[in-house]
């Protein structure tokens, strides 16, 4: 049953990928890319759920392929089939989206290339999760950095979006390379390159080689997961690519991060001693509260969208954190609710921000900006756009009944655990993670409000915001079946929890059997007593309104409605300009926490030439400077700027000499293998 | 019975919550040497608002209509939480004192977005200023909470006043002293009280929640008047029952329902004169020294945390 539907996985996106390369450019392009995205993660959707409910592993070995370097060696347990499933629920969705979407690049020359790598980054997503030994993971990582690079490069004739591309390849490429030393270490007193073989020789590492593998793959991992400080490329690549592809890479690219780190820090290494956990503990706090305090400053709807992809990657990092340092102190219990903590908003996040990034690109599609400052009034121009952008904007804020909610409490349930831990000091980092987050999510909830308060609401403060329609069907489809599944992960964490449970069980130790029995409406946390009933409220929350109006409908309520102008102290027309702008409604927020934010500010102001009480016109323009990033970045750059002047000359561009460059190194590396063998 | 008693617990809430905030208003009066309207008179001006047409801007969508219902639910559904008179309750495992929290998170989260709707710059302004201290404020009600968890072993509001209740030294404990001096100063904050907002003024410079809620009438303002004042209620019941639950029945008889009713009403007029007596006495802070505030309070929950810790 599984090998049919990895060869249909594969085929449909090969064959979306040919087909649109082949096809018309076109509707037909569109079309075939569209079709065979569609084909290609549907089959993954089954093999995934199917893998990760019965929970049979599925292996395919192919010595033959690449025999140099061990042979391609595949293999799919819970874990990996659920960022198999983590990727297809916001593929199909994307892919749908995109269909519409893309209509915007026919008579370009991106269209065709645009399907045809969209199929292949959906292939290589969905086949990460797969690889079973080095060589394998490192050709599909690369092939999904490599197809996501020439995604974002889409618009290439623009400037930003090469410098944005520029910046993607060298981060992804910086990370990979750490992920290679790691893999060199790990795997030097290995039988095989295969994640088995690896996992017994880890066992036998000593010490030291051990934490160095973790700090490694640390790096390298949350280089692609967007941990700060490593996150700069994020909130510049994102917003450079299609919205469709925005919503893959923001939603699912960055949670391979995750994956990887999981797999390599629990699954191979076997987890390690505390300070590990407490290292990611750290980091994913001060990404969730940096990520957010970004995302509050930004105006362009995007940009916004991918620093609260930081955010809430950072978010992931405190469930896993936790969940790693219970570990290493034997609480099995705790550090299960932990892990799935992790995994869930890990799920969570991939719906919502998907359906945010589909609605950021709903509304760039009607009215071709992304600056919050020129949008307003949208919801009544594209209502079930609106509609569908609200209940995102209510997840990733944390509010019940939807999803963000639930893993937001569950992490809240595993740092309350921290009193547990034999150390008081830990347990006081854990009461102070338990601060960050809560201000993480307070802080995001008041992004959203400015967020869709800003985008949607009110009136339209420019003409393009003005002419507005609402988007095609595909498109409201994509979003609405997110919403959905944004809607059904909030009350249905009793069904969910389990399977998690399951998916986490075996790895670095964890016994099988925790979190696997729920009761029926309601989650509940061993080990801190914590009960909630998602649905029950969900209920409630929904018939207090009803009962409302039936209590209007039988008193003597006053049922009468009239429109009129809105107050304006007696001012005679309301125009654009008297609203509020997102610039002063995140004003309060800039100066409470100016001292990280640094913010430039620039006011000038033209008189009247006869009197100064006349002005004619204001301008005032404010940057928020991303100090931290310079103080990190910059020397980094100008090495590598200085670095790459020094060697240039050795690329002169004359043919001979590279050939000559080639003999000497075989000949060095034959020299080098007759002394050392 | 007790699905009556937990469904009358709520009514008996919603139905006390307009007293409630019309009480600390005449004591205020009555204080500051005015005569004041009677403590009923919140339910007159809700009857009046009931009974009155609705004005709507005409750029206001169809969020600005639904969003009242939303708030009040999420109103109603958190006083179903929270252990009015007798513990444990049946809504108990519905939710948890983060549901609470985030409930109330999403009224915040509606009636700010209700306050953009119309397109005011007022609106704009008081919803950012709503949004910015209950941001602010997340992270000591967080604090607060962990502080209760700590020495109840459970986050539901329930299992915390019976475990108070079982071992009565846990509420003079340091940890539980400076748990209840946070969450007084985010109570606060929380539901509009000097020094952070002014309930009595319209002034524009200083409102936070008027100015958002200034576009509704009729039923509309109605009903987000309402939720306020439960949202105030619910933040005093958690005070009263959960720092100092005695009186709390722990048996369905009449008898300790009776007794539970008269120390829950107690323990709302003391706290009613504090924040009345608080109210004459400070004056309103500047908005962007309010941060300061509400960092003192998450330095005292913090204390709180770390004071359970080293106490267990």
């Amino acid at each position: 049953m599984t090998l049919p539907l990895l060869l249909v996985m594969t085929l449909g996106h090969a064959a979306g990928a040919v087909g649109a390369l082949v096809a018309r450019s076109g509707p037909g392009a569109r079309g075939v890319a569209t079709a065979g995205a569609i084909v290609g993660s549907g089959a993954g959707l089954v093999l995934g759920l199917d893998t990760l409910i019965r929970g049979t592993p599925f292996q395919l070995e192919i010595p033959q392929l690449l025999a140099v370097a061990g042979g391609v060696s595949l293999r799919l347990d819970r874990l990996s089939a659920f960022f198999v499933l983590v990727v297809e629920v916001v593929a199909i969705p994307s892919a749908l989206f995109g269909g519409a979407y893309s209509r915007a690049w026919e008579g370009t020359p991106s269209l065709r290339p645009l399907g045809a790598m969209l199929n292949l980054f959906l292939l290589a997503l969905s086949l990460v999760p797969f690889a079973d030994n080095i060589v394998t993971f490192l050709l599909l990582w690369e092939a999904m950095s490599v197809a996501s690079y020439f995604l974002v490069l889409t618009d290439s004739d623009q400037r930003e979006t090469r410098q944005a591309g520029l910046w993607y390849l060298a981060m992804a490429h910086g990370g990979l390379v750490l992920l290679m030393a790691a893999f060199l270490l790990l795997g030097a007193s290995a039988a095989s390159t295969g994640f088995a073989d690896l996992r017994t020789a880890a066992a036998a590492l000593p010490g030291h080689t051990r934490n160095a593998v973790f700090v490694l793959v640390l790096l390298g991992f949350g280089s692609k997961a967007g941990l700060v400080p490593l996150h700069v490329w994020l909130p510049l690549a994102h917003p450079a690519a299609p919205s469709h592809v925005s919503a893959l890479m923001s939603g699912v690219m960055i949670k391979m991060g995750v994956y990887g780190l999981l797999r390599f820090t629990l699954d191979l290494l076997g987890g390690g001693p505390p300070w590990w956990g407490g290292v990611i503990l750290a980091v994913g706090a001060v990404s969730a509260l940096l990520g957010v305090l970004y995302a509050l400053m930004e105006h362009d709807l995007k940009r916004l969208l991918a620093y609260h992809s930081v955010e809430n990657v950072g978010i992931i990092f405190l469930g896993v954190g936790a969940g790693l340092m219970f570990r290493s102190y034997g609480l099995m219990p705790l550090a299960a609710v932990g892990l799935v903590a992790g995994l869930y908003h890990t799920l969570n996040h991939a719906c919502f921000k998907g359906l945010l990034f589909l609605g950021s690109g709903a509304v760039v599609h009607a009215t071709h900006t992304r600056n919050m400052e020129e949008l307003g009034g949208l919801i009544k121009r594209m209502p079930r756009t609106a509609f569908c952008f609200l209940v995102g904007a209510a997840a990733i804020s944390g509010l019940p009944p939807l999803n963000g909610f639930v893993s937001e409490w569950l992490v809240f349930q595993a740092l309350l655990g921290g009193p547990t831990l034999p150390r008081p000091e830990l347990g006081l980092i854990m009461a102070f993670a338990v601060g960050m987050l809560a201000l993480t999510s307070g802080l995001a909830a008041a992004c959203f409000v400015k967020a869709f308060g800003i985008t949607f609401l009110a009136m339209p403060r420019s003409d393009h915001a003005a002419a507005a329609r609402e988007v095609p069907l595909a498109m409201q489809l994509g979003m609405g079946a997110l919403a959905l599944a944004c809607l059904c992960l909030g009350v249905g964490p009793s069904l969910v929890v389990p399977t998690l449970g399951t998916a986490v069980a075996g790895l670095g130790g964890l016994p099988a059997g925790l979190l696997t029995e729920m009761p029926r409406l309601a989650l509940e946390v061993p080990g801190t007593a914590g009960v909630i009933a998602p649905a029950v409220l969900a209920a409630g929350l929904c018939l207090v309104p009803l009962a409302i109006l039936a209590a209007f409908r039988l008193g003597s309520v006053d049922r009468r409605l009239r429109v009129s102008d809105t107050w304006g102290c007696g001012r005679i027309g309301q125009t654009p300009r008297m609203e509020y702008t997102a610039t002063a409604f995140a004003e309060p927020l800039r100066r409470v926490f100016a001292e990280l934010y640094r913010p430039t500010e620039d006011l000038s102001i033209d008189f009247h030439p006869e009197s100064k009480y006349f002005v004619q016109s204001i301008a005032y323009r404010s940057e928020v400077i991303p100090w931290f990033e310079r103080l990190l970045y910059a020397p980094v750059v100008a090495f590598l700027r200085r670095t790459a002047f020094r060697v240039r000359w050795v690329q002169a561009g004359s043919l001979h000499l590279y050939l000559l460059y080639m003999i000497l190194a075989l000949v060095v590396l034959l020299l080098v293998s007759r002394w050392t063998s | 019975m007790r699905y009556l008693v937990s469904l009358g617990e709520v009514v008996l809430a919603l139905l006390l919550a307009p007293g409630l905030a019309g009480l600390i208003r005449w004591m205020k009066a009555r204080l500051q040497n005015r005569r004041g309207a009677p403590f009923w008179q919140p339910y007159l001006e809700l009857r009046k608002l009931f009974g009155k047409e609705v004005v709507v801007s005409s750029n206001a969508s169809w969020l600005f209509r639904a969003a009242p219902f939303v708030i009040f639910a999420s109103a109603v559904a958190a006083t179903a939480l929270v252990p009015v008179l007798a513990a444990p309750m049946v809504f108990d495992t519905m939710g948890d004192l983060l549901v609470l929290v985030y409930l109330l998170l999403l009224g915040t989260f509606c009636l700010a977005l209700a306050g953009l709707d119309p397109g005011s710059a007022f609106g704009g302004m008081g919803a950012s200023r709503e949004v910015t201290v209950a941001a602010l404020a997340e992270p000591t009600v967080a604090l607060a909470v962990f502080a209760l968890a700590l020495s109840a072993g459970s986050t539901n509001l329930g299992r915390i006043v019976v475990a108070t209740l079982t071992d009565p030294a846990r509420a003079v404990s340091p940890g539980h002293l400076l748990a209840f001096a946070a969450l007084f100063v985010v109570t606060l904050a929380e539901t509009g009280r000097l020094p952070v907002d002014n309930p009595a003024t319209h002034l524009e410079l200083t409102m936070i929640h008027e100015a958002m809620v200034l576009e509704y009438s009729g039923r509309y303002l109605a009903l987000v008047e309402w939720a306020a004042s439960i949202k105030l209620l619910i933040f005093f019941a958690l005070l009263g029952n959960l720092f100092v639950p005695w009186g709390v029945a722990r048996a369905l008889t009449l008898e300790s329902l009776l007794v539970s009713l008269g120390s829950f009403l107690l323990k709302l007029l003391v706290l009613a004169a504090t924040v009345a007596v608080l109210e004459t006495r400070v004056a309103k802070l500047r908005l962007f020294r309010v941060p300061e505030l509400l960092s003192v309070s998450f330095v005292l929950a913090l204390l709180a945390v770390s004071s359970s810790f080293l106490l267990r």
